[in-house]
C-alpha cells in the first residue's frame, strides 16, 4: 500500500483541504489600479495581516469575528456568493440575495476560521505574479510545521471598482468550485429554497 | 514475482480494454459514470472511518508521542523510496529519480534505517509518484472517477497504477515475507497518523460537508490533475480558472 494515500483521502489533498483555511483568511487592501505589482503587494499585505490575527493569540471566537471582517473588507464577497450559489442566483429577489451574501460571508469565516490553529507556526510568502486573461494570479507558497512546502495561487481581479481577491487555489484544489458544489448540495436539500439555505448556513 | 505477473498483467488489460471504450474524457470535467455504486462505496467508507479509523487513529495519536509519530511516517516514506526511484526512471525523469535514490541512501544509513530524515535537513526534498503517473507520462488517459473501498477516490488509472505499485514493489520483492510485513504495518500505522494529525480537515469534509462525495472527488481530481501538472491553476483556461463576474 502506498503511505501517499489515507482511508479516504491522499495526505496531499488533505494539506490542500487544511490549507484552504489559511487561503479564504488572507484578505488584501488598497484601491490601487490593477497590475501585476499591486496584485502582489496585495497578496502580500493580506498575508501579513492573517498572520498577525493567527499569531495573536485571541480566543476562537474573537478570532472568527476579526477573520470575517478581513473576509469582507478584502474579498469581493459579492462575487464569490453570487457564483457559489450558480444559476440560482439569478431568479433571487433583491433581498433574498442580500441575505445570502450575508450568510455565506459569515459560513465561510466559521468555516474556514475553525481550523485556523492548526497552522499556528506556519507561514505563507509570495514567489510570484502573472496575469490570466483580465486578472492576475498571485502565487505563494505555505511552509506548515513537518510537512513539505505547498503551492497557494490568489486570483485577483478590479472588476468591483476595486482590487479584491476571487479564488484561492491550494495545491490544485479551488475554493470557488469546492462552494458552488456545496452550496448546490445544500441548496438542493432544501427544494430550491434561498431562505432555507440562508437559515441553515448561519447554523454552519 | 512469479505469482504478482499475472496480476499486473490484469491489471494492465483493464486499463487497454476501457482505454478502447472511446476517445477519452476531457480531463478538466468530471467523468462518474458509476456515480450510484460509487456513493454506495463513499458510505461504506464514512461507516469504517467513524467506526474503526477514527477511533484507531485516535488512539494512536494520543498514545504515541509526535516525535515517534514522525519516525513512523519517516521509516514508510523511505520505505516507498525506492519504488519512487523505479517510476522515476520509468517516467523518463532521471533528476527526480537520482534525488529519491540520494534519500534513500542517506536516510536508510544516516537516518537509521530510515526514522529521520537527514537528506531533507541537507535539501534534497521527497519527490513522490507512483505507477499512474507513470501511465499518465506513457499517454494514458484518467479514465473514470471511482472510489474504492477502505482506499478512498481513485480513476480507472490511479486504481492499475496503484494494483502496479504494490505487486511491483522493489523493496517488498526483495525481502522476506516476514519483513514485508512490516512495510505493510507501517504504512498502515503511517496513515493513521495522517488521520490524526488531519483530523479536523477530514472530519469537515466527511461529516460537515452538505455531499461529503462531491466534496471528496472535488478535491480528489483537481488536486490529482494539479500533482500531475495538467491543471496549474492558471493560464491555460482550464477548470483552474473561474471567472465570477462573467455570468
Amino acid at each position: 500500500m502506498d503511505a501517499r494515500t489515507l482511508p479516504l483521502l491522499s495526505r496531499r489533498s488533505l494539506l490542500a483541504g487544511a490549507a484552504a483555511t489559511l487561503g479564504v483568511a488572507a484578505v488584501p487592501q488598497g484601491a490601487f489600479a490593477l497590475d501585476l505589482a499591486s496584485a502582489r503587494a496585495l497578496i502580500d499585505s493580506a498575508i501579513g495581516d492573517v498572520n498577525a490575527i493567527i499569531s495573536s493569540g485571541q480566543p476562537e471566537a474573537a478570532m472568527l469575528a476579526s477573520f470575517e471582517k478581513l473576509f469582507a473588507r478584502y474579498a469581493d464577497v459579492t462575487a464569490i456568493a453570487r457564483s457559489a450559489l450558480g444559476p440560482a442566483a439569478r431568479s433571487a429577489s433583491k433581498s433574498e440575495m442580500a441575505a445570502f451574501i450575508k450568510a455565506f460571508q459569515g459560513y465561510i469565516a466559521r468555516k474556514y476560521g475553525r481550523r485556523f490553529r492548526e497552522f499556528i507556526g506556519g507561514k505563507i510568502e509570495v514567489t510570484d505574479a502573472r496575469p490570466i486573461k483580465s486578472y492576475f494570479e498571485v502565487i505563494s507558497v505555505a511552509y506548515l510545521q513537518g510537512e513539505s512546502p505547498f503551492d497557494v495561487r490568489w486570483h485577483v481581479g478590479n472588476k468591483s471598482g476595486k482590487n479584491l481577491f476571487f479564488n484561492i487555489i491550494i495545491e490544485g484544489v479551488n475554493m470557488l468550485a469546492s462552494e458552488r458544489a456545496e452550496v448546490g448540495a445544500l441548496l438542493d436539500r432544501r427544494g430550491g429554497s434561498i431562505p432555507a439555505l440562508v437559515e441553515d448556513l448561519k447554523k454552519v | 514475482m512469479a505469482t504478482r505477473l499475472p496480476m499486473v498483467a490484469a491489471a494492465l488489460s483493464i486499463l487497454f480494454l476501457l482505454d478502447g471504450c472511446g476517445p477519452a474524457p476531457a480531463p478538466t470535467g468530471i467523468y462518474d459514470p458509476h456515480e450510484a455504486a460509487n456513493r454506495e462505496v463513499h458510505n461504506l467508507n464514512k461507516a469504517i472511518d467513524r467506526a474503526l479509523v477514527d477511533p484507531a487513529s485516535n488512539a494512536y495519536g494520543k498514545s504515541v508521542p509526535g516525535p515517534l509519530r514522525q519516525g513512523v511516517q519517516n521509516f514508510a516514506d523511505n520505505l516507498d523510496a525506492p519504488g519512487d526511484v523505479v517510476n522515476g526512471l520509468l517516467q523518463g525523469r532521471p533528476g527526480p529519480a537520482l534525488a529519491n535514490t540520494a534519500r534513500f541512501v542517506i536516510n536508510t544509513t544516516v537516518g537509521i534505517g530510515g526514522l529521520f530524515d537527514p537528506a531533507k535537513a541537507m535539501g534534497i526534498q521527497r519527490k513522490s509518484t507512483d505507477f499512474g503517473e507513470t501511465l499518465h507520462v506513457w499517454g494514458f488517459a484518467e479514465g473514470a472517477y471511482g472510489e474504492l473501498p477502505l482506499l478512498g477516490p481513485s480513476t480507472t488509472r490511479d486504481t492499475v497504477g496503484r494494483v502496479v505499485d504494490v505487486a511491483l514493489n522493489p523493496l517488498r520483492l526483495a525481502l522476506p515475507a516476514r519483513e514485508g510485513n512490516i512495510t505493510t504495518a507501517a504504512s498502515v500505522a503511517s496513515r493513521l497518523g495522517d488521520r490524526f494529525k488531519f483530523g479536523n480537515t477530514v472530519d469537515s469534509i466527511l461529516y460537515d460537508s452538505a455531499d461529503s462525495y462531491v466534496q471528496a472527488r472535488l478535491l480528489y481530481l483537481q488536486n490529482r490533475r494539479f500533482e500531475l501538472g495538467q491543471d496549474v491553476g492558471g493560464a491555460t483556461g482550464e477548470d483552474g480558472f473561474l471567472d465570477p463576474y462573467e455570468e
